[in-house]
């Protein structure tokens, strides 16, 4: 049957129970009309996905642009300078880029032993029925808000820090040379040990998840091996499951570094917010977000506004930097697991 | 010694340490679950005192009088709503562009690495964004700067999901509706989105919980306000923001209401994740 004689198509169709039959319509039209619809469908939806490139150039964009009239008056002097003065429209980023690699350096010595330890436990050592129950409730830490963290960390934690493992801390290395300057002074609860114990807590679950998801990706078959050859459990893990996903659990820990370098309303309520580099690990200090959270809306004058800005440019390099590194070392993980 | 002798002590030793590593990793998954329940029974404890139906009524009072978190309760939802109308038909639309269209782009290789960047960047920097392109041009806080600074968190979430539940619809699905000369668009719209509708759903209500207890992108867009407002054109209460304001005030009242509106959100936060959890659990079982 040749092409012309079906210039007209109806639409025969049952809806609700009755059969339709909508009017004649032209071939070429009907065709015309859904390759346009399929067009324009098409590049809405390849719009939006540049949508997501536009929000990350816009951020790095504005940020930059907001941050030019420090980088004129400063320079480069921003970066190591100490003093933080609003009056004299003085500022320099040190105390507050210590403070966030301080507290996530605490935070990860901590997080980062009890959360591989966790997933030991949820792939090797927990009852099959007891592991989802277990994973779900780690996993609803991630889901507090971070505000909970600081509310929670301000009244409960930091008192009881002040109580018990400050002064602890105080007599049992106040006399050892070096480690007496890291506990210092006074306990007064808040501060960077108190700051980077509450990011331990929060960014355990995203290490425990993502090192539980990469053991699981070891192949069955060398960790039978390894039992046939008489292993223990624990040597197992230590000899062929850690070696075989180290590259992924490296990608969780970036990860969860990536959060506790970025963490803000927990930390600022703890935090003591005080401009000033100090040795003692129970002094107030700064972090990048906390300073920004804590001073942006009263910031007066335009250097001060500017000065903030940039802090959070700083904070947005560090941390894109630290991301980017986890995303490539999982995506590895993920390319090898497809194979 | 004899060899027998020799490998009875290697044996323990090695026994020894495998009872030591495992009793670590039960302690440190009572260590976990320990924070989890004390965060949670402290919230309890201090809210629940505080819970009535005039938190839900009244207004936030000034230090010293009684009154309730309505103002920023709505202002919570109104935000979150317009988010999540803002934020979630670009993140669907990006994630269809990745699974169906340009599944093995260079484009979509650089967005899904961009995407997953966003989904863990500091928010407070998203908060810095927006205050750079609506705020300061605009030259006052207003309750759309913070609506549009969550949807930009609302996107990431999105997208990601959307993506994950449109490769997993089996590519027979798609043969079949093309076999029948079906267009693209209606494939990907009435097959593909319907195959995935629950993964879907499971994305964006993880978005809301993710952005409904948000703070550091609220506090220079969207600022607070006392009192009532509806006008998304003026500064706008939202309850993470007031609570952040009680608890650091001296007032014992007010920190109350801190607590009070700290149940609130995490109550909200955690149901939402346990339904998400329940979809994607069902829609896993039936695929």
């Amino acid at each position: 049957m040749p092409l012309e004689e079906t210039k007209a198509v109806t639409d025969v169709a049952l809806q609700g129970g009755q059969l339709t039959v909508s009017e004649p319509v032209s071939r070429q039209k009907l065709l015309a009309r859904m390759r346009f619809g399929d067009n324009a469908f098409r590049l809405t939806t390849r719009t939006a996905a540049i949508v997501v490139l536009l929000i990350l150039g816009g951020v790095m964009v504005s940020l930059f642009l907001g941050s030019l009239p420090t980088l004129k008056s400063f320079g480069f002097s921003f970066l190591y300078e100490q003093r933080w003065n609003p009056v004299t429209e003085k500022f320099g980023a040190l105390a507050p880029i210590y403070g966030t690699i301080v507290t996530s350096l605490i935070a990860m010595l901590i997080a980062v032993p009890v959360g591989l330890l966790i997933a030991v436990f949820l792939t090797e050592l927990c009852p099959v029925w007891l592991r989802r129950p277990i994973g779900i409730a780690i996993e609803l830490l991630a889901g507090i808000p971070s505000i909970i963290y600081g509310i929670w960390g301000l009244f409960i934690f930091a008192p009881f820090l002040q109580g018990t493992l400050q002064p602890f801390l105080i007599s049992l290395f106040g006399n050892i040379p070096v480690l007496s300057s890291l506990f210092e002074g006074p306990p007064y609860g808040i501060g960077m040990l108190t700051a980077g114990l509450i990011l331990a807590i929060m960014v355990l679950p995203f290490i425990t998840s993502i090192s539980r998801d990469v053991f699981e990706a070891v192949p069955p078959v060398l960790k039978e091996a390894a039992y046939g050859m008489g292993c223990t459990t624990w040597e197992v893990f230590r000899y062929v499951v850690l070696p075989y996903a180290r590259v992924g659990v490296i990608g969780g820990v970036m990860l969860g570094l990536g959060r506790a370098l970025g963490e803000t309303m927990a930390v600022t309520f703890v935090i003591g917010n005080a401009h000033k580099v100090s040795s003692s690990l129970l002094a107030p200090g700064t972090t990048i977000s906390a300073t920004i959270a804590n001073e942006f809306t009263e910031a007066v004058g335009d250097l001060y506004t500017s000065s903030l800005i940039t802090l959070g440019l700083i904070l947005f390099v560090i941390t894109f930097i630290v991301l980017a590194c986890a995303r490539l070392m999982l995506a590895r993980i993920d390319r090898r697991g497809g194979k | 010694m004899s060899v027998a002798e020799i490998n009875t002590a290697l044996y323990n030793r090695r026994r020894r340490r495998n009872i030591r590593a495992m009793a670590w990793s039960l302690a440190a998954t009572a260590f976990g679950l320990g924070w989890l329940v004390l965060i949670l029974g402290v919230l309890f404890w201090e809210g629940l005192s505080g819970l009535s139906l005039s938190v839900f009524t009244e207004m936030t009072p000034p230090p010293g009088a009684d009154g309730g978190l309505l103002n920023p309760i709505v202002g919570s939802l109104v935000m979150t709503f317009l988010a999540v109308l803002i934020g979630t038909p670009i993140g669907i639309l990006a994630g269809t562009y990745m699974a169906e269209y340009g599944r093995y782009d260079r484009l979509t290789h650089v967005v899904r690495f961009i995407n997953d960047i966003l989904l863990s960047a500091p928010s407070i920097v998203i908060g810095l964004f927006i205050y750079e392109v609506m705020v300061a041009p605009m030259g006052h806080f207003s309750g759309w700067a913070g609506a549009v600074a969550l949807a930009v968190i609302v996107i990431p979430v999105v997208v990601r999901t959307t993506e994950d539940m449109l490769t997993l619809v089996p590519n027979a699905l798609r043969e079949a509706a093309s076999a029948l000369g079906l267009p693209r668009s209606i494939i990907i719209l009435r097959i593909s989105y319907r195959a995935a509708r629950a993964g879907m759903i499971t994305g964006v209500l993880l978005a809301i919980a993710r952005i409904s207890g948000e703070t550091a992108p609220l506090l220079f867009t969207a600022l607070n306000n006392q009192f009532w407002s509806l006008n998304l054109n003026a500064p706008m209460p939202s309850l993470p923001v007031v609570i952040f304001q009680f608890a650091l005030s001296p007032y014992k009242d007010w920190q109350k209401l801190a607590w009070t509106g700290a149940l609130i959100i995490t109550l909200s936060v955690l149901i939402l994740s346990i339904i998400a959890r329940v979809l994607a659990a069902r829609s896993s079982r039936s695929s």
